[in-house]
C-alpha cells in the first residue's frame, strides 16, 4: 500500500536462508486470485515452509515463533529469485514488513517490492552475520532504518551503514508517490517520442 | 563502442528521470493470466484507457488444463482467471487469444513463432521468462504487475539500466548436448545470482550455430542466472526463421528491415561490464540435483560433498537435498524416476518434439513413468501433426497433450504428486514448483527421452 517512509525502528524477523525464491515466498496456487488483496497474500506468506499440508503450522520455522516479530525482514543472499509474481511482494507488505534486508535481492523481486512500498535494504554481508548474531543472542533488539540519510543501524552493536536508493524512488516513498502517477504525467514526451 | 544492448536501450529512452530510472518505450507488452488482472483493475480506478492497445497481445496460458480445452476449465479459480482476461482484453481493445483459439499457446512460443517480437524491439511481459523474446535480438524482459500497468497506461516503464555482460560459447557441441544443457551448464558455473544486474549478450560459435529453438531456450533461462535478460544478435538464422511468417514484414518493408537488423551487433571495441568465456566441448547432457537451478552437473556425475560447499551456502544445500532425497557425493545415474515433462516456454517447440520422439522412436515408454508431452502453442502441436511425430510418439506409448504452461507451475491439473521423482524439461526446480512435494530434475528433452523409455536416470548419449 502507497505509505509515507521516514525512519523506521523495529525488531526483526531473521531467515538466514540463502536463495529464497518466489515460489516460497508465495507458491503458485495462490497466483491465481485476481484482486490485489494483501491480506490474503500476507496470510500465505511462505505458505509451504509455515504450515504443513494439513493446515497445521510448522512449529519451528520462524513466522511460527512468538519470540520473533516486527516490520523488518532479514534475509540470507540473493533474495527473491526466481519467478516475476509481484504477489510475493504482496504478501510480504500484506504480512506486514516494511523492510527486507538482506546482502543481494534478485532485480526483478527487487523492483516488485518498491513499487508496493516495501522497502528492499542491501547492506554488505559482514553486516548481514552480525545482524543475524545480533538476533539470535536478543530477539528483541531492533534495528532503524532512515531513509531520509539512507542508513541502516544495528542498535544492539551501534555498527550502522549507508544503503542504496535513488533520488526519484527516495522521492517516491517519502512521498507515497508511485511510478504510474510520473508517467501519467509524461504523455506529451511519449507522443514526441513516437513521432521521431 | 556501444554494446548491442546499449544500442537498443539507448534508442529506446524516452527521457531520463532526474536523479533516478530511463523512462523506457516499450514496442510490444504481452499479457497472460495470472499477472495482469491487478495492472486492468488499476486502470479501472484511475480512469483511465490503454495508450497503444495495438502494441499489447495477450493469452491464457498459465492455467489451461491440458486435455478437453474444448469444455469449461473446471476448477472455478483457474477458469475465473481465464475468463477475467478475456474480459479485461474486451473491455481494453486489446487482441486476445483464448483457450482453443487455433493461435494460443505459451506467451513466449507464440510470440517469436508469430514474429510478434522482433529484431531490435523492447518487450515486457508479468513473466521472468519474457527474456526467451531475447534470441531475436531484442531486449526483453520479465515484470511485475506494477510495471504491467505502467506499459499498458504509458506504454513506458520506468527501469534503470543495468549493466551489460557477454557470455561467449566457443566451439562445437558434443553428441546429444542441447541449448538446454548450454543453459544448464552456465548457471552451474555463474549460480542463480551470477548474472544479477546485467543483461546477457550470448555470443560465440557455439551459440551462433544453435538454430531459432535453441536460441530461444538458451534465453528463456538468462533469468535463472539471475540476469535481467540476455539476448542474440539477430542474424542469418534470425532472418530465415522469421521470413514469412504472420507480423514479419513484407515485400519491401521486409528488405529494409533485414537491412536495419543486419546493423544490429556490438561494435567490435564493445565494452562489456563483465565477460565470459566457456570452452563448448567442457559441456555435457545436464540435470539438476537440487532445489534452485544453478544447483546442475553433468548427468554422469556427482552431487558435490558437503565441504566444498561454502559455510554460509551449507544450510540451503542440505535443506535442498533433503527436500530432494539426495545424498551429498552420490550419483544420479540409475535412480528410478516417476514422471517427465516435455514442454514449456523453455522447451516446448518443435525441435524438442522432434529431439525427444527421435531418441523414443523404435522404444517403449517404461513401465510406471507418467509422461506428459504438452505442445508450447497450437501451432507446435499442428506441426508435430503435419511431420507425423505424433505417430512415432504413439507408437513408443507417448501422447500428446493439449498446449499451456503445464507442469512446469502446475497451476493447471498436471501436478507431480508428493515425493514423487519428474525429470522435467521445464526452467525450475524450486521447492514444490510441480505441486507441493514435487522432485524436480531440470533437464534437456533427449535426457528426459532417455528417462522416459529406462525409467531411470540415463545418460542419452547411450541410447542415440
Amino acid at each position: 500500500m502507497k505509505q509515507k517512509f521516514d525512519i523506521i525502528e523495529s525488531t526483526c524477523v531473521p531467515l538466514p536462508l540463502e536463495n529464497v525464491d518466489t515460489d516460497q515466498i508465495i507458491p503458485a496456487r495462490f497466483l491465481k486470485a485476481t484482486t490485489r488483496d494483501e491480506r490474503f497474500f500476507g496470510e500465505n506468506l511462505f505458505r509451504d515452509w509455515r504450515y504443513r499440508p494439513d493446515g497445521t503450522p510448522v512449529k519451528d520455522f520462524v513466522l511460527n515463533n512468538p519470540v520473533y516479530g516486527g516490520e523488518i525482514l532479514v534475509a540470507g543472499r540473493n533474495f527473491g529469485s526466481g519467478s516475476s509474481r509481484e504477489h510475493a511482494a504482496w504478501a510480504i507488505a500484506g504480512y506486514g514488513f516494511k523492510v527486507v534486508i538482506s546482502s543481494f535481492f534478485a532485480d526483478i523481486h527487487k523492483n516488485n517490492e518498491l513499487n508496493n512500498f516495501v522497502l528492499p535494504v542491501v547492506v554488505t554481508p559482514e553486516f548481514l552475520q552480525e545482524l543475524f548474531d545480533s538476533i539470535a543472542a536478543d530477539p528483541k533488539m531492533k534495528v532503524r532504518v532512515d531513509v531520509p540519510n539512507q542508513t541502516v543501524t544495528n542498535l544492539a552493536t551501534g555498527r550502522s551503514e549507508s544503503f542504496e536508493l535513488n533520488a526519484y524512488k527516495k522521492y517516491c516513498l517519502m512521498n507515497a508517490l508511485d511510478d504510474i502517477d510520473y508517467l501519467l504525467l509524461q504523455k506529451d514526451k511519449i507522443e514526441a517520442y513516437e513521432q521521431q | 563502442m556501444n554494446t548491442l544492448f546499449d544500442k537498443i536501450w539507448d534508442a529506446h529512452v524516452v527521457q531520463h528521470v532526474e536523479g533516478g530510472p530511463d523512462q523506457l518505450y516499450i514496442d510490444r507488452l504481452y499479457c497472460h493470466e495470472v499477472t495482469s488482472p491487478q495492472a486492468f483493475d488499476g486502470l479501472r480506478a484511475r480512469g483511465i484507457r490503454c495508450l497503444r492497445p495495438e502494441k499489447i497481445f495477450c493469452m491464457p496460458d498459465h492455467n489451461t488444463p491440458t486435455e478437453n480445452q474444448d469444455k469449461p476449465i473446471e476448477d472455478p479459480v483457474s477458469k475465473k482467471q481465464v475468463d477475467a482476461l478475456a474480459a479485461n482484453t474486451a473491455e481494453f481493445g486489446l487482441t486476445h487469444y483464448g483457450m482453443n483459439d487455433p493461435n494460443n499457446g505459451i506467451i513466449h512460443v507464440v510470440g517469436p513463432e508469430k514474429a510478434l517480437s522482433l529484431p531490435g524491439m523492447t518487450i515486457v511481459c508479468g513473466d521472468s521468462h519474457t527474456s526467451t523474446h531475447g534470441a531475436m535480438g531484442a531486449v526483453a524482459f520479465g515484470i511485475g504487475t506494477s510495471e504491467v500497468e505502467m506499459v499498458l497506461a504509458s506504454q513506458c516503464i520506468l527501469q534503470q539500466k543495468p549493466k551489460s555482460m557477454r557470455i561467449r560459447v566457443e566451439g562445437e557441441l558434443g553428441k546429444g548436448v542441447t541449448a538446454k544443457d548450454i543453459a544448464l551448464f552456465l548457471m552451474s558455473k555463474l549460480t542463480t545470482s551470477g548474472a544479477t544486474g546485467y543483461f546477457v549478450e550470448y555470443a560465440g560459435s557455439a551459440v551462433r550455430s544453435l538454430s531459432m529453438e535453441g536460441r530461444l531456450t538458451l534465453c528463456n533461462l538468462s533469468i535463472e542466472m539471475g540476469a535481467r535478460g540476455g539476448f542474440i544478435a539477430p542474424d542469418e538464422t534470425t532472418f530465415a526463421y522469421l521470413k514469412g511468417r504472420e507480423y514479419a514484414p513484407k515485400g519491401e518493408a521486409w528488405d529494409q528491415a533485414v537491412e536495419a537488423w543486419k546493423r544490429l551487433k556490438s561494435d567490435d571495441d564493445a565494452v562489456f561490464d563483465r565477460e565470459v568465456v566457456y570452452d563448448a566441448a567442457e559441456i555435457a547432457p545436464m540435470i539438476t540435483y537440487g532445489t534452485n537451478p544453478g544447483m546442475g552437473m553433468s548427468v554422469d556425475g556427482t552431487i558435490p560433498a558437503l565441504d566444498q560447499i561454502p559455510s554460509e551456502g551449507q544450510a540451503s544445500f542440505s535443506k535442498s537435498l533433503n527436500y530432494m532425497g539426495f545424498q551429498p557425493g552420490e550419483k544420479l545415474l540409475g535412480k528410478p524416476i516417476d514422471y517427465v515433462f516435455l514442454g514449456a516456454c523453455t522447451n516446448g517447440r518443435i525441435e524438442d518434439f522432434r529431439a525427444f520422439a527421435s531418441l523414443v522412436a523404435g522404444r517403449q515408454k517404461a513401465p510406471g513413468v507418467t509422461a506428459w508431452l504438452v505442445p508450447g502453442s497450437q501451432q507446435v502441436k499442428r506441426e508435430i501433426e503435419a511431420e507425423g511425430l505424433d505417430k512415432v510418439l504413439a507408437a513408443a506409448g507417448f501422447e500428446i497433450r493439449q498446449p499451456g504452461c503445464s507442469a512446469c507451475l502446475a497451476m493447471n491439473p498436471d501436478k507431480v504428486p508428493a515425493g514423487k521423482y519428474c525429470v522435467s524439461t521445464s526452467n525450475r526446480n524450486f521447492e514444490g514448483r510441480q505441486g507441493p512435494g514435487s522432485r524436480t530434475l531440470l533437464a534437456s528433452p533427449l535426457t528426459a527421452a532417455a528417462a522416459a523409455v529406462t525409467g531411470v536416470i540415463t545418460d542419452p548419449r547411450e541410447l542415440l
